[in-house]
Parts: structure tokens; sequence; C-alpha cells
């Protein structure tokens, strides 16, 4: 599924993003960072309603190329400009977490994140 | 190639550069991408440890031909229950670091499960050093 796919589905406002051709495999949902770092897989979108540099951090060690902020979270300039940075795509819904993952799911977006 | 970096104390906005740098370097040195994210997230969890359990310390970073050598050294309190602390879901930190997404209990467990070699040495009030090893050519 195609990051601007993703977008629309979630009614989600992109903040930076450098290739929103972007394609995504599957999707994590989580708030832990150390378990995002232990469970997922390649070509996963990262879904979360933390607002910390540290999510860019760890998308950045796991080579997650998008993040969603759910529950109408929207990260400060810094975030954004570190996401941008790393060529990280961010975007952010007002959708909560278990709604955001059920539309991607019911979409398509079915492979295993983790 | 030598490189040292200092972790700040209780600075999580700021933790994780030194680890950001290293990925970056691994990058432009041309190493396997499955190798740097081994080093980059054990190195990141040792880091965030060091932020968040340690009260800061430095990071000694040696790269080879075959291998990187990371050893982080905090000037904390130790590992009271090093096999415990190992347990994945097992923590000491307070709810303020789990409202920063850390804090979980897989800190520890992470770094043994992408490090090639780990080795952790503590001692109540003398702080702690881990060294990870991750090779580049298995």
């Amino acid at each position: 599924m195609k990051l601007h796919e993703i977008a629309k589905i979630l009614d989600a406002e992109i903040l930076a993003c450098s290739d929103s051709d972007i394609e995504i495999m599957s999707a994590c949902g989580s708030d832990l960072m150390s378990d995002v770092m232990a469970f997922v897989k390649e070509n996963v979108l990262l879904l979360t309603g933390l607002v910390s540099p540290q999510v860019i951090r760890t998308a950045e060690m796991m080579d997650i190329r998008a993040v969603v902020f759910v529950r109408g979270k929207v990260p400060g300039q810094n975030i954004i400009d570190m996401a941008s940075e790393k060529g990280i795509a961010v975007m952010a819904t007002c959708e909560p977490m278990f709604i955001a993952c059920g539309k991607l799911y019911s979409a398509g977006l079915t492979g295993k994140g983790v | 190639m030598n490189l040292h970096y200092e972790i700040p104390s209780d600075d999580l906005a700021h933790a994780g550069e030194a680890s950001s740098s290293v990925k970056k370097m691994l990058v432009q040195l041309g190493i396997d991408p499955v190798r740097i994210k081994k080093a980059a997230v054990s190195m990141y969890e040792a880091e965030i440890n060091a932020v968040i359990h340690g009260g800061g310390g430095s990071a000694e970073v040696t790269i080879d031909s075959d291998k990187i050598v990371i050893r982080i050294i905090d000037n904390g309190p130790g590992i009271a229950d090093l096999e415990l602390a190992m347990q994945e879901g097992y923590t000491t930190a307070s709810d303020d670091i789990r409202e920063m997404g850390f804090g979980a209990g897989m800190g520890l467990p992470n770094m043994k499960r992408y490090a090639d070699e780990l080795d952790i040495q503590t001692r109540p009030d003398k702080g702690t050093i881990v060294t990870i090893v991750v090779y580049f050519h298995q």
C-alpha cells in the first residue's frame, strides 16, 4: 500500500514526506519503542500515540520509513524537522489507535508487522 | 577507527545522538544494512539505558574491517540483579520513563537479541560497562 493511500484512508495530515509512493507492506501500533525494536520487521508503518523525538530515533534505527501519530497527537516542529532530515515520512490523524489499525487492515494492509 | 561520545544524563530528548552518528558512519562505510541495524539498535538501547538509569556516561566505539565494538560506560548505581534484568518485561523504570516510550523491560533483552556478542560488567555504586560486538561478515 502506498503512503498516499494510507494518508487518505486515515484522513491524515502529511507533515513530512519526501516520497508518498513509498510501498508499505505492514504496520505496527505501539507506544513502547523497545517493543517496536524487539518485534518489527521490514517495510513497516509505525503508528503511535507517543510524541517524542525518540519515536523518530527508533524509526531511524529500525529503518522504518513512515510514522503516523494517532489520537490527534501533533508532533512539534523539532520532531518534524528531525524526521525530514532522516527521510522519514510523518503523518497525523485524529483516529484512535484501534480504529486507525482497523481501517488499514480492512483496506488490505494485512502483512504481519511483527 | 576510534570514536568517542559523551552521553548526557537524564536528557531523553537528545538520547540516541551517539547511536545515530555511528549508524551514519556505518552507512558511509558501505556496511551491510542488516549488520548496521544490529549495531544501531543494540547501541541505541544501551545509550538509552545509560541516560535513564546510568546518570549519563560515554560511548567508546571501535570500527575495523570485520566488526564494530561498542562500549557504553555509565556512572549509575549498577544493576542489582543482572539475571533478572535480562528477562523480557522486567523493569525498574519509573512511570515518567514509561510515558516517554521506554522502561518496558526490553532494553537488555533487545541488546542480547541484536548483538553478536554482549558483555555486561556491573557493580553496585560503580556503574555499568556494556560491551557490544557486531561482526560485519557473519
